[in-house]
């Protein structure tokens, strides 16, 4: 493969990884959270130890990580608005998943960001292609 | 709390955060081994770096302002507000990173300002 094309590439997983796991990583931390009532550390401490809380910080841990190593190539004008569709998978996973009720105005929104996101994608020049 | 001071600490702190993340990942330079066995060797090399762990306690405390935030104010409220970082973060990664951003890349990121205020009505 050629160089420019590995690092499409490279820059493309990345990207999916960084939006997946946060996605995925507040998906889980609102599972694991939602509904409890902490009043004692001790009581945080069990709650955090939980599997779905762990399963949540794992993913953010995997979210920070992969984001540290998109940002060693990739320009932040273009990770920040890239990294936004996590917020489209959000609503998504709220859709499907939670059973969640999504108003035009959201889906709107969720347009937008997709729109932009292209945008900010197709405009690339050497150095943080998509 | 004070809701603006806690909204003016989750933006101003993210930017600081970002910013000296993506200085310090561009210095150390494009990162080619994802081979588990030299990640660890990878990472200590990423935790002796001073900027980067002060751009990580940037963003623990924008993580810990905004879980604050969301104990008074709503999440449709902290969420747009959160996302003005987005637009002050393109201004400055073109002033302070010196990255060339073109007309394309500044109308895709106030289109994602606009689709996140949408989202979070």
């Amino acid at each position: 493969m050629r160089p420019d094309a590995r690092l499409k590439w490279k820059t493309r997983v990345f990207a999916i990884i960084v939006i997946l796991s946060n996605a995925l990583g507040n998906f889980f931390l609102d599972r694991g959270m939602r509904g409890r009532v902490t009043t004692t550390p001790l009581e945080y401490v069990t709650v955090i130890l939980t599997p779905w809380v762990m399963l949540g910080i794992s993913l953010l841990i995997l979210w920070l990580l992969s984001r540290m190593a998109l940002l060693s190539w990739a320009d932040l004008s273009y990770v920040l608005p890239v990294t936004s569709l996590g917020y489209v998978a959000s609503a998504l996973i709220g859709r499907f998943f939670l059973n969640e009720h999504i108003s035009p105005q959201r889906w709107a929104g969720t347009l937008l960001i997709v729109a932009g996101t292209i945008l900010v994608g197709m405009g690339t020049h050497a150095g943080d292609e998509l | 709390m004070n809701s603006w001071f806690l909204v003016s600490t989750v933006v101003g702190s993210t930017v600081l955060g970002d910013l000296l993340q993506s200085f310090e990942m561009k210095r150390h330079g494009e990162i080619h081994d994802f081979d588990p066995r030299v990640l660890p060797k990878l990472l200590a090399t990423l935790a002796r770096k001073k900027f980067l762990i002060l751009g990580i306690f940037f963003m623990a405390i924008s993580f810990f302002a905004f879980i604050t935030l969301l104990e008074t104010a709503d999440l449709s409220f902290a969420v747009p507000v959160s996302a003005a970082s987005l637009v002050l973060e393109t201004i400055l990664a073109k002033l302070v990173l010196k990255e060339r951003v073109d007309t394309r890349r500044w109308i895709g990121a106030i289109l994602v300002l606009a689709g996140v205020v949408l989202l979070a009505q």
